[in-house]
């Protein structure tokens, strides 16, 4: 590093390790409130159970936290997981494809449904938000196409996935860290990373610099397409089957998480890696409060709280940094 | 003469600078007043403080002779005093009578009364001639010149006794003109008192009964319209010789870099054609919505040319360039007017704002090279001078000058043949804009072909070998260094919007 860059260097890295802290400081507190309700959560048994629980809104938020970052939203990745995971409980069922090529194929699936997106979104320069709102719908209803309606059972075959490994921990789960690891560095180290930022930050500017945004646009929708449809292939390893109701809402949480995690909605800023903490702060959560004995419908208004304030808090802290 | 409605003292305002300065002006009841000056003179500032838009921070205004003080638009217009702006402020998707009528709908319990509300608006519509137009229409339905004339409408809404009409034939047709010009006619026998900013000297010659004009923010002269020709008015607006690096040695001309052939879309930029040579600093002049801006646009693809070419080098054949990404490809740089808006990622640091225009030069296989990245960057924020902490610092944290540094540092990162610059030095303090004209020396000495836009003047005097002038959307001269003086200059930019140009409209509007 150059020795005329160090202050504004360590505040913008500040204020990174800020955001990571506070949603350390906020897991740690719940670690802590949960510990105390109920002698049963602070055990290895439940933060394995988490871990293995996060890989496929882990995997899908890393897509989104890209499409937030060049200002657009992706309503279409539940819908997605569970086609992708129909497509691979298919390949699997009835063409006795093993595990590996399935996946591939499923995400692929992912990737066409993605693209399609995105080739919409920009061509007719559309509100991703309608366009995807769209394919919410026809995703979800392929998906029942592609099941017959029925949750297809598959078995031993793809839970190898979501089976402990080490330490208890699954090969998903550690799929899916390399996935979060592997999309902060193209994020910040590569060109198509600084065209996302860019695109979101200022389209007009970026056309204006000779950077054509539609082709990055396009890809990275299709990137969220292909991590959904891995998403979805981690959700069937879990049920041990393709259910064409998986994945319902779960665009939701996927976009709780990565907003939790500090990615801006008006694009321009955001981290994969804190996209990473956003999603175990709710993993925690939900299981905390499973825990402690509290119903479904207190689940749900109590995460629903905590999304607010995150975003509040959040937002606070962003308008203090500009002063 | 009447008794004077509108008298001001001493008025002034400053924001860093001085923009307008001990002004005094006195507006009769029943008097069009003429209001005139170069781009920048005062004009806007002034009617925007009578209008209540601006505070000033010096003088004092009286209405009738009560003190005013607007402190808003809406407290102006309590007073009777309105102004109808260049830039529409109508909702298209409601009707022309709602428009008219907005925030006094009549209503019953909440519900709107639709038949009154048309009544209102017919009765409104009547008083400046407009009976011919259906209330129930949406103003979107209407054409610029109807939606003009509801504008001005809506103003008289209510008591009016000052009326302030901003550059209002910009967009009407000749029929169109005639038609308001009977309605001011209408106003000043109900005892309107009427300001009229306009760029048109003839249109100001037929409807002004005395002309005000201003120059740098300072009150020049005001006298009956009928002692002064446009002549006259010219030389009022230009003002003093300042003949400042005219003694400047023009720069060696190279190759072509840059030809222009008949590129035209709508009645913004008509028929321009001209070379730009390698070497040269040619400056473009003209008024505000000359088509200076739309021009740069056309050749960078930013906006589609509805005709026209552009060739590259001394080549003779037309490349196509469809869009900004094209443009930069084939070496041609482009500096914004409005840098915060189509320039900069102003929360992003200097280092991501100046390699933007060329990631692939700190890449290697799509990655970035870090090192290599700031090194370059350190580089450029030397040799412009940029004034910050350091190259991590965000853009948004920078004066104005030293965002301009900014965006020239991308192009000179990107290394373009042909630069062209809108307004480069606006909002730029003196001493980044001599930076500013020393790497334009540097780079015209490297062979770069620089194109700049200015509308100020003297700036292009100095600086520029060649300086072209466009007038109603027409490159209607092109000067040689030598050849201009700033009132012949101005007189170029007028030119165009004489009578004769009107025909043009009228027989392409008909």
């Amino acid at each position: 590093m150059s020795s005329s860059t160090p202050l504004t260097t360590r505040a913008a890295l500040a204020s990174a390790i800020g955001t990571v802290a506070g949603l350390l400081a906020a897991l740690a507190l719940m670690v802590g409130f949960f510990s105390w309700q109920s002698e049963y959560f602070f055990t290895a048994d439940t933060f394995i159970t988490i871990a293995n629980d996060i890989p496929a809104v882990a995997v899908t938020a890393v897509g989104m936290t890209f499409v937030l970052i060049i200002a657009g939203i992706d309503l279409s990745v539940g819908s997605t997981m569970a086609l992708a995971a129909a497509v691979a409980g298919i390949a699997m069922l009835q063409w006795h494809w093993s595990l590996l090529p399935a996946t591939l194929l499923a995400m692929l699936v992912g990737l066409a449904v993605g693209a399609v997106n995105g080739a919409i979104t920009v061509a007719w320069r559309l509100p991703s938000f309608i366009v995807t709102l769209g394919m919410l719908e026809m995703a979800r209803g392929a998906a029942y196409v592609a099941t017959d309606s029925r949750t297809q059972y598959i078995g031993g075959a793809i839970d190898w996935l979501g089976k402990p490994v080490v330490a208890g921990l699954s090969p998903a789960f550690f799929i899916a860290i390399a996935i979060v690891a592997l999309a902060q560095v193209v994020l910040t180290r590569t060109v198509f990373g600084r065209s996302m930022i860019g695109i979101g930050t200022n389209e007009e500017a970026m056309r204006l610099a000779g950077v054509d945004p539609r082709p990055v646009k396009i890809a990275v929708f299709a990137i969220a397409g292909l991590l959904a449809g891995l998403g979805g292939v981690f959700l069937s390893s879990r049920l041990e089957a393709a259910d064409p109701n998986a994945g319902t809402g779960a665009e939701l949480v996927v976009i709780a998480s990565v907003v939790i995690g500090g990615t801006s909605l008006m694009g321009g800023r955001g981290s994969v890696a804190s996209t990473f903490f956003g999603v175990l702060v709710i993993s925690v959560l939900e299981a905390g409060l499973a825990q402690i004995g509290a119903s479904e419908p207190t689940k749900r208004i109590i995460t629903g709280f905590v999304i607010i304030i995150a975003v509040v808090l959040d937002t606070l802290r962003e308008r203090r940094k500009k002063g | 003469m009447s008794p004077v409605l509108l008298q001001g003292r001493g008025i002034g305002k400053t924001y860093a600078t001085p923009v307008l300065s001990g002004v005094d002006l006195a507006l009769h009841a029943g008097e069009v007043l003429a209001l005139t000056g170069e781009n920048g003179a005062g004009k806007s500032t002034l009617s925007k403080i009578v209008a209540g838009l601006v505070q000033p921070t010096h003088g004092t205004l009286t209405l009738a002779g009560e003190p005013f003080a607007p402190v808003s638009r809406k407290d102006a217009e309590r007073c009777g005093v309105r102004m109808v702006m260049q830039e529409l402020s109508l909702v298209p998707t409601l009707s022309v009578a709602e428009n008219l009528l907005l925030g006094r709908l009549p209503h019953r319990l909440g519900f709107i009364r639709g038949e009154a509300l048309n009544e209102a608006a017919a009765r409104q519509m009547a008083l400046i001639g407009l009976d011919d137009v259906d209330p129930r229409l949406p103003v979107g339905a209407l054409g610029v010149g109807y939606q003009q004339m509801v504008e001005i409408a809506r103003s008289l809404v209510g008591e009016c006794r000052l009326l302030i009409l901003d550059e209002p034939t910009a967009t009407l047709t000749s029929r169109e003109i005639a038609h308001l010009f009977r309605q001011i006619e209408l106003l000043k026998a109900r005892g309107v008192a009427i300001v009229y900013i306009s760029h048109r000297l003839d249109e100001l010659q037929q409807v002004a009964d005395r002309v005000m004009v201003l120059r740098d923010g300072r009150h020049i002269d005001t006298r009956p319209m009928r002692e002064l020709t446009q002549a006259d008015i010219v030389r009022r607006m230009v003002g003093r010789d300042v003949h400042e690096g005219l003694d400047r040695d023009v720069r060696p001309r190279g190759r072509r870099a840059l030809a222009v052939r008949g590129i035209a879309r709508g009645s913004t930029v008509r028929d321009v054609s001209f070379d730009l040579h390698a070497g040269e600093v040619l400056g473009l002049a003209g008024l505000v919505g000359s088509g200076r801006t739309e021009l740069l646009r056309l050749i960078v693809g930013a906006d589609r040319k509805e005709s026209g070419d552009v060739m590259l080098g001394e080549s003779d054949a037309p490349v196509a360039i469809a869009s900004p990404v094209q443009a930069v490809r084939a070496g041609i740089g482009f500096v914004t007017e409005d840098r915060k808006s189509q320039g900069l990622l102003l929360p992003q640091p200097i280092r991501v704002n100046a390699t933007l225009a060329n990631l692939g030069a700190v890449s290697r296989g799509g990655w970035l090279r870090r090192a290599e990245e700031q090194a370059e960057v350190e580089r450029l924020r030397e040799l412009l001078r940029v004034r910050s902490d350091s190259i991590e610092q965000p853009v948004n944290e920078l004066s104005g000058g030293n965002q301009q540094k900014v965006i020239f540092a991308r192009w000179l990162h990107r290394d373009c043949d042909v630069l062209l610059l809108d307004e480069p030095t606006r909002g730029v303090d003196i001493g980044a804009r001599a930076d500013i004209y020393a790497q334009m020396d540097k780079l015209a000495a490297a062979g770069k072909a620089l194109l700049m836009v200015s509308s100020d003047l003297r700036e292009l005097m100095s600086q520029c070998d060649r300086i072209g002038v466009m007038s109603a959307g027409r490159l209607v001269r092109i000067f040689e260094r030598g050849e201009w003086s700033e009132q012949s200059l101005l007189e170029a930019a007028f030119s165009a919007y004489a009578a004769a140009e009107r025909h043009v409209t009228l027989a392409t509007a008909a």
